[in-house]
Order: C-alpha cells, then structure tokens, then sequence
C-alpha cells in the first residue's frame, strides 16, 4: 500500500517535473548552462535583461503619437493585462488573416493605435516593450492558441524546420531534434525551445528577439535569412512555441 | 539617462558584511571596432566607479576597454552606520551617472 503510494506520488512529480522540463523529455536550454550563469539569469540584480523590462515598464506608461495614449491608457496596469499574454503568441490575426508574434502586434498597436512611428525590428524600444511584456508571463507554461489559421502556419513552420538549407545543407531539426545534448565542437546542442524571448545573450552583449536567433542560425548554416517579420520567421516562430507547450516562460533569460 | 539596477539589503545588523550589487547599461564600445564604413568606432567606455558610504569612498575600480557593455559588478561593505551608498559610474563622452540607495543598520 505504502510502496503504491510511493510510486503514485513519484509519477506524480515526473509528471509535473521541475519547472522547464517536460516528462517526455523535453526541457528549457537553461539546465545545460553553468550554474554561474543559471544563477545570473535567477539573481534580478544581476539579469541584464531586466534594464530592458525597467526600458520596457517605463515605454508602457508613456504617451506616443497622434492619438496621444499610452500602452497603459488601453491595456491600464501590464502585471495584470498582459500576464500571460506572451505565452500565447504568435496568435491568428483575423483581421489580418495572418500570424502575429508579440512584437509584431506590439508594432502594430503602435501604428495603429497609437497613431505613432514605427518600431523597426531589433530597435531598443520594440525590444523593451516586447520584454517587459513578455516578463509578466514568467514562470507560466507556454498555451499555443488553438486556431484552424495557426494550425495551417505551424505547418509551414514545421516544414522550415525540417527543410535543408544553406551551403552546409542542414535542417533546424538535424541539430535540434536528432542531436541535442549532444556538442557541436565544445558547445552543448540545445533542444531549441523558445521560453525565454526576448532574452540576453553574452554573445550579442544586447537583448534581442527569437527572430535575430533564427537568422544567425541561418546565417550558421550559410543559408540567405528571412529578412525581419518575415511570415516565414513567424511561422517558425508558431511552430516552435507549440513544440515547446507546456514548458515555462523564463523571459528574460539569459544564454551564453 | 541610462538605466541602473542597484541592490543593496534595506537593513542590516551593525558589523555585518552586506553585498552590493550594481549593474548599469551601456555600450561600453572598446575604440577597436571597425563601424560600417571601415572606421574605427571612437571608444565609449565607463572607466571608473566608485561607491561612497556616508560620503567616504568605500570601494572603486578602473574599468578599460576589455569590459563586456552593460558592466555588472557586485562587492561587499561592512555596515557600519545608517546612511546612504552613493554609487557613481563616469567615463568617456561626458558620461556620468549616480545612484543612492539608502541602508538602515540596527
């Protein structure tokens, strides 16, 4: 009775697992980096990406273009409107009839909207809008939508993924889904799950976008990238965040 | 104005070794990058910090150009005395930029 206790009560912990590990094996990139660095990413004084999130707390209170509103004078208080928000995105755009990441709608808010000028891809205020929004969802497992115009979009995206390209003739899944935890000269290979977007790499010294990760993979790959907003890079965008469903939202973190 | 994330404990015992956290963006461009038209970018570092308790410097250091942008450093202070830590980073371009968090030591 005891011993079936036991194992029930461990099924039951595998099955919810630690936070960014899923029972069927899949897991944010964060537990293969150094401890030294996990604990950089936990510490808020010592994340980087939080000077993006205070960028992004002050944006979001401040009054922009013709219509003279702020994010807030709309969505009133983000710790309580957008939580959640970011764990959703990419979503359909009816409208539109089309996908839309969250920087792709927050750009668009603000065109529209706001009656403000664009927020070009990559610049610093479309990051920091994109990651204090997307920090409210921290912790929270990814819930792609489900949407007969999403599904057809993470289909496209799933076949980017599997489809060779570029001079070294690889696939996205070649790496990360045939050989992740294993090395590639001496770096760990990641399983690839987008939980922690926009986040801050050593590497780029800067915050950046799950889009400027997917380019440089195609640069690696010594393939032409999609250029920014792309329906292609959203589309891979879909489909990663449903292959990632379920894990939690770390945003932002920090990769090496 | 650029941002600072500054963490130091709000209270403390009398004798008690406390850590200072302090993190600042900046570009900390290093004057030996080539920008987009071939030349070199001109140096926009942060080179020093300093970190007065009460008005007495209780910890600085020289940054150069190998530091990566957005320079976090953490050390530690003996709480002495109720007051405030006034941290001030200064650098290339005129930069300049202070910080005060206040501390209460029982």
């Amino acid at each position: 009775m005891r011993a079936s206790l036991v194992v029930a009560v461990l099924a039951l912990a595998g099955l919810l697992g630690p936070p960014g590990r899923a029972a069927d094996g899949r897991r944010s990139d964060a537990e293969a980096m150094s401890p030294a660095l996990r604990a950089m990413q936990q510490d808020d004084a010592a994340n980087p990406g939080m000077l993006s999130v205070l960028d992004g707390e002050a944006l979001w209170s401040a009054k922009a273009g013709g219509a003279g509103r702020s994010c807030a004078d709309c969505h009133g208080d983000a710790t309580v409107s957008m939580k959640g928000v970011a764990a959703r995105h990419p979503a359909w755009d009816a409208g539109r009839g089309s996908a839309v990441d969250l920087a792709g709608r927050i750009a668009l808010c603000r065109t529209e909207r706001q009656d403000a000028a664009p927020l070009p891809p990559e610049s610093p205020d479309r990051l920091a809008l994109t990651t204090y929004v997307a920090h409210q969802s921290r912790g929270m497992p990814i819930a792609p939508p489900d949407d007969s115009g999403l599904r057809e979009t993470r289909a496209r995206g799933r076949t980017l993924f599997t489809t060779r390209i570029g001079q070294l003739n690889l696939s996205c899944a070649t790496c990360h889904d045939d050989l992740a935890g294993r090395r590639l000269g001496g770096t760990p290979i990641p399983q690839g799950h987008p939980v922690g977007y926009p986040l801050y790499r050593l590497e780029w010294q800067a915050t950046g976008s799950l889009q400027r990760r997917l380019r440089n993979c195609m640069t690696g790959v010594r393939a032409e990238p999609y250029p920014f907003d792309a329906p292609e890079l959203v589309a891979l965008e879909a489909y990663l965040m449903e292959r990632a469903a379920g894990l939690a939202m770390e945003t932002p973190a920090v990769r090496p | 104005m650029a941002r600072a994330l500054v963490n130091v404990p709000k209270t403390a015992k009398r004798g008690e070794i406390v850590d200072v956290k302090a993190l600042i963006s900046h570009p900390m461009e290093t004057g030996y990058r080539p920008g987009p038209n071939g030349r070199l970018l001109a140096r926009d570092i942060i080179d020093r910090f300093a970190c007065t308790y009460n008005g007495t410097e209780v910890f600085a250091i020289d940054l150069h150009p190998a530091m990566s942008a957005n320079p976090y450093l953490a050390f530690s202070v003996v709480a002495t005395e109720s007051g405030t830590l006034t941290m001030t980073w200064s650098g290339d371009k005129g930069f300049r930029q202070s910080e005060t968090v206040a501390i209460e030591v029982a």
